[in-house]
């Protein structure tokens, strides 16, 4: 066999119906037996079908002429046609019929899968009938290839015709499949079965725990997709005994090594699960321990594949903290890991963050604020002033590095630097006032919105250590007119802080801000805090001043983390492409079927995430005097809120960087009809995972820092 | 699963596109085509659009799509896609846009064969290649060669045939291993790790129950086990190292290729298995724990004002003076606006290559407990934009035969078979740069 054989290159080009149809039809004189001639037509009618060549429908007739001709080449490029065009001419369809259902007759299995694969693939009507019949005896058929291939044709017919499949009995024969004797047809079942479970409310998929260990016996036994399939079915199965739960889980802990990563992902997902039902904090802790390693070996895996491991990663470890506790180095970037890694990696960096390590992390995350892509380097400025605010004991370390980053005066740098010293003013109000001069410096290089907001913000609050600080509100307030409704609203309240803070500076500019923002702008809450500010300042000066320069609530980190129920949803979905977006799985796919921890005798309740914000949320509520039905009530609603937010926690904190990357949301309506339109996610597209959907939030409202 | 297979080259003609539910519309592919082919920006492999999923990697020149609905397993639809593009090569030699489109009919047959229904089924070359082959038509098989087939399409071992019979058996076993390292720019080591991998080549008749025996003592995980406390993680020299007695091993983590027994390493460590014929990867293994580097590298590295960069990048080698690296490459990084240099080295030669910013030095042979010294200068155009230069890491690629970074040593292949024929095992070691960065 030697390499590259075939050359059919040339045969990839675009043809005249006519000119094919007089091809097929040739006979090729009596020497051709291989059918040569033929052969190299069809091959150009299949090349002109990947082209979407459509006037190809036109030789469907010559097509179905061939079809019976004793070449097994022939047959599979007729059929191959078939299934493209079936549903553009189903009436001449039609008359392939009887030659497949007499291939289902053929004494080779081959053929006997072929046809059946084929047949069942073809969405019109009388196909999927004439399908159910014979289905029948191959789910029976004494070749496991025949089986096998059977067992996906259930859930193919399903996909055509539920009410045909689910009022015949053949959903209850794949079931019995399950008792087959070669591993392969057992998989190909269960994938199957889960796939008809997926779409349908009415099945119920029960696995109990004789027969979780039967298939996880023949694990070994299957192919690597076989295993993932056995394994994606075993979160089917509620343990109700917790030893159950710890003893399965220890069965499958060997997958962990296993060199596909859909197997190994698919085995973490399935420990997690069963780690809700294990009581015993030992065992959680070894099965904690066997879940880090293989998770670290998949970063040596393709960028992808690191890509899919380091996003669940950050779902493990909001769950399961001490998994990675220990392995914060291996995230550090690479010089060439692709952006999508190295964002990625960034985020888990500042997650693994802690007190112990933050000077290593801070070398880091210096380092990588000097690079080329300007989006990750402003993540890095920003992941280190919200280390700053998470870290309590190393707020002035990080302060200090950001100071460094000022110094380089790289402007994108120095305006993000702005944005986050901001955040520290207000997280430890009162304690380093003394870097105001040196952002002070800087003034002339903040050209975006949102670095001259705060940098604003800071001179208001401010007001009255800043000695000149009137006049750099005046630098500002000479644009008025041409700065955005973030800045205006900022310039706007930090004259009125500074007017309180220090009556004579301000008395001028007071009036004459109060007057733009109510007389010459048409924005409704630039007029109305004017307005507010004016009422405030007239009637009650003293009111003003508690009011404007009052006590903020404190901001912590905590935002970035998932909340509690979508938690524990997501890591039912271990390896699925919800978790690259770390979204509550329906609200990206919003016909995905809900999966949810089934509550059995041995579900360790207490251990829960979202029972355990409930009692905190109770603790509260009692402090406070609320009634405990008032607070569920609370919760429930938190959750249906939470739920409906797309912007998700994890990615939210550094979601707002700057406004650029992928704003782009037309072209969804290139998308097929039926679909809903405008729901778009684009990961990592400039601004950790924003949705890009006018209609839903603005992305910095996500970013709870920014309050 | 899977609802269709794209393949595109650069320029986003389609060169497959095969369908495998009905929810996969052509129009897809030019959605494709504009949402990420066109799209300098993208920046991910996974694009959702509505309950659409594109999932792409690229080989060569091409761009290999896979489309789902519905929350898919993700990790299983990148195996896949891999793994077609592994399929291809061992098919074709590679997978670019030439040999698809010289064997487009042959690669529908595959698709159509390895995915049923969007789920992945059989992709063992070995079996694949018994009834899907280059050769033309193979259609009026005796009935027994298909269902030896599908025995082995279905079966617990279906990487490998039946009667395979060679003249003289042999096994060759290559301990391949990528070292990886990163130094800061003070020269702390941030992280030195190892990815190995042993590689086989198996030329065994009959079915062959192999035993694979490394290090005396092969220590696995320890490190995700005890946690340790304090100071700076994973220090390379510190007290870890006295852990390191003479012909141990400590592996982070170890995957295995599906035919070993899971469960038999997890007991017992033995790695048993019943070989493919022919060429595999048997097992892949992390180590982060004593690893040795190769080269120990010390780069000083001034900027002169705004016209000059100065380097003196010393090179030591740290393995026995009877051993020898080859093909040992050091980029060093030089200034966007680098007018030219100027570089004298002890050893090799060395070379300014302004498309890819950087001085290129080349020894061709480098021999253990030797060290080597470049000096080099390069002269800056004046710019009008003061923009920093950002000061990439210096890397360094190498491969170097007869060692292991990990110390993982091969200790035996023992070859059980039922024809108890006597078998020739050969075994070789070698390290190679993975990602060896140095900052400066």
């Amino acid at each position: 066999m030697s390499a590259g054989s075939n050359n059919d290159a040339k045969l990839f080009a675009r043809g005249k119906v006519a000119e094919l149809r007089l091809e097929l039809n040739s006979s090729g004189g009596k020497k051709d037996k291989a059918f040569s001639t033929k052969r190299i037509a069809l091959k150009k009618i299949v090349a002109n079908m990947t082209m979407s060549n459509n006037d190809m429908v036109a030789l469907f007739p010559d097509i179905v002429g061939v079809m019976g001709l004793p070449s097994l080449e022939i047959k599979k490029m007729c059929f191959l046609y078939l299934v493209n065009y079936a549903r553009m001419k189903p009436e001449i369809a039609l008359k392939a019929l009887p030659i497949l259902l007499s291939d289902l007759e053929d004494t080779n299995p081959l053929m006997r899968a072929l046809a059946l694969r084929t047949l069942s693939y073809i969405h019109v009507r009388q196909f999927v009938e004439a399908a159910a019949a014979p289905l029948k005896h191959l789910l029976k058929d004494n070749d496991p290839y025949v089986r096998k291939t059977a067992a996906f044709c259930v859930a193919k017919l399903y996909d055509h015709d539920r009410h045909m499949v689910e009022s015949s009995d053949l959903i209850d024969r794949l079931n019995l499949m399950l008792r087959d004797e070669n591993p392969t047809v057992v998989s190909s079942a269960l994938a199957a079965l889960m796939d008809i479970w997926e779409r349908s409310e009415s099945i119920k998929l029960t696995i109990d725990y004789s027969n979780a260990s039967k298939i996880v016996s023949i694990l070994p036994d299957c192919s690597e997709w076989g295993q993932t399939y056995i394994l994606e079915a075993l979160t089917s199965y509620v343990p109700q005994d917790t030893s159950e739960a710890a003893f399965l889980a220890d069965r499958i802990a060997p997958r962990l090594s296993h060199t596909n990563s859909a197997v190994v992902l698919t085995c973490i997902r399935v420990i997690l699960y069963l780690m809700n039902y294990i009581d015993s904090e030992k065992t959680i802790a070894s099965l904690c321990a066997k879940l880090s390693p293989p998770l670290v070996t998949l970063l040596s895996k393709g960028p992808e594949i690191q890509y899919l491991a380091l996003r669940n990663a950050l779902l493990i470890l909001q769950r399961r903290p001490e998994v990675l506790r220990n392995d914060i180095r291996v995230f550090f970037c690479k010089y060439n890991d692709p952006i999508y890694v190295k964002v990625t990696k960034l985020e888990l960096i500042f997650m693994l963050a802690s007190e112990r390590n933050i000077k290593e992390v801070l070398t880091e995350l210096r380092e990588y604020a000097t690079e080329i892509d300007v989006h990750f380097v402003r993540k890095s400025v920003r992941a280190i002033g919200k280390l700053a605010i998470k870290i309590e004991p190393a707020a002035k370390l990080c302060i200090s590095s950001l100071l460094e980053l000022v110094a380089t005066k790289v402007s994108y740098i120095v305006q993000e630097a702005t944005v986050v010293i901001k955040n520290i003013f207000r997280k430890y109000p009162n304690q380093y006032e003394s870097i105001i001069s040196t952002l002070c410096e800087n003034l002339d290089s903040l050209d975006e919105p949102e670095a001259k907001a705060a940098m604003i913000w800071v001179i208001g609050q401010y007001a009255d250590r800043i000695e000149n600080s009137e006049v750099l509100l005046e630098d500002f307030l000479d644009t008025w007119a041409d700065e955005t409704h973030e800045v205006q609203l900022a310039l706007l309240t930090a004259t009125v802080k500074l007017f309180i803070q220090r009556p004579t500076k301000g008395q001028e500019l007071v009036p004459r801000v109060l007057k733009w923002a109510t007389e010459d702008t048409d924005n409704p809450d630039l007029r109305d805090r004017g307005y507010m500010y004016w009422r405030l300042l007239s009637s009650n000066p003293t009111a003003a001043k508690s009011v404007v320069m009052g006590e903020k609530p404190a901001i912590t980190a905590e935002s970035e983390k998932l909340d509690p129920v979508t938690l524990e949803e997501m890591c039912l979905a271990v390896g699925t492409l919800a978790t690259v977006y770390l979204k509550p799985v329906h609200t990206v796919f919003r016909s995905a079927r809900q999966r949810r921890l089934q509550d059995s005798p041995a579900l360790q309740k207490t251990t829960l995430p979202s029972y355990q914000a409930m009692q905190a949320a109770k603790l509260v509520a009692e402090q406070n005097g609320t009634s405990a039905d008032a607070l569920a009530a609370r919760a429930q609603a938190h959750r249906a809120g939470r739920n409906g937010d797309v912007l998700d926690e994890a990615g939210a904190y550094f979601a707002s960087v700057g406004g650029q990357g992928f704003t782009n949301g037309a072209p969804t309506t290139a998308v097929t009809p039926g679909e809903q339109p405008g729901q778009m996610y684009v990961a990592n597209q400039g601004q950790g995972l924003g949705t890009m959907q006018p209609t839903m939030h603005v992305q910095s409202e996500g970013n709870l820092l920014d309050l | 699963m899977l609802s269709g297979v794209l393949l595109f080259n650069q320029k986003g003609e389609l060169l497959i596109m095969r369908a495998f539910r009905q929810d996969m519309r052509p129009r897809l592919a030019d959605v494709f085509r504009i949402q990420v082919i066109s799209n300098a920006q993208i920046r991910s492999p996974i694009l959702t659009l509505g309950s659409t999923t594109f999932s792409h990697i690229k080989n060569e020149n091409i761009y290999i799509v896979g489309v789902s609905k519905g929350n898919v397993n993700a990790a299983l639809v990148f195996e896949f896609l891999y793994k077609l593009v592994g399929l291809g090569k061992s098919y074709f030699g590679r997978f670019d846009e030439e040999a698809v489109k010289s064997n487009f009919v042959m690669v529908y047959e595959l698709l159509d064969e390895i995915l049923d229904f969007g789920y992945p089924q059989n992709t063992e070359t070995e079996t694949l290649k018994m009834y899907i082959t280059t050769e033309g038509v193979k259609s009026e098989r005796a009935l027994e060669d298909s269902s030896k087939i599908t025995m082995q399409a279905t079966g617990a071992l279906s990487w490998r045939r039946d009667n395979i019979k060679y003249r003289k058996n042999e096994a060759f076993v290559d301990v391949i291993e990528d070292v990886n390292l990163l130094v800061s720019a003070s020269g702390t080591v941030l992280r030195a790790d190892v990815n190995g991998a042993i590689e086989m080549r198996a030329y065994l008749s009959g079915t062959p129950e192999c035993k694979f025996g490394l290090n005396d003592s092969l220590t696995l995980g320890a490190a995700g086990i005890e946690p340790s406390v304090g100071g700076p993680v994973g220090n390379i020299s510190g007290n870890k190292a006295t852990k390191a007695a003479a012909g141990s091993v400590t592996l982070e983590d170890v995957s295995l290729h599906q035919c070993v027994k899971l469960s038999s390493f997890t007991n017992d460590r033995t790695i048993s298995f019943i070989p493919p014929d022919g060429s595999f990867q048997l097992m892949n293994y992390r180590a982060t724990e004593n690893v040795n580097l190769p080269f120990k590298v010390h780069a000083i590295v001034n900027e002169i004002g705004k016209s000059k960069v100065e380097y003196s990048i010393a090179i030591r080698s740290n393995y026995g003076p009877k051993l020898f690296a080859t093909n040992v490459l050091v980029r060093i990084p030089t200034p966007l606006n680098t007018a030219s240099t100027t570089h004298r080295a002890s050893q090799g030669k060395a070379k300014y290559e302004p498309s890819e910013n950087c001085i290129v030095w080349r020894i061709a042979r480098f021999t253990g407990q030797s060290e080597f010294v470049l000096s080099a200068e390069a002269e800056l155009t004046a710019t009008t934009t003061a923009k920093q230069w950002s000061r990439p890491p210096l890397s360094m690629q190498f491969s170097l035969l007869m060692f292991t970074s990990s110390g993982l040593l091969v200790r035996y292949l023992k070859v059980f078979e039922k024809g108890n024929y006597s078998s020739v095992k050969w075994v070789r070691y070698m390290t190679r740069a993975g990602s060896y960065e140095i900052r400066f």
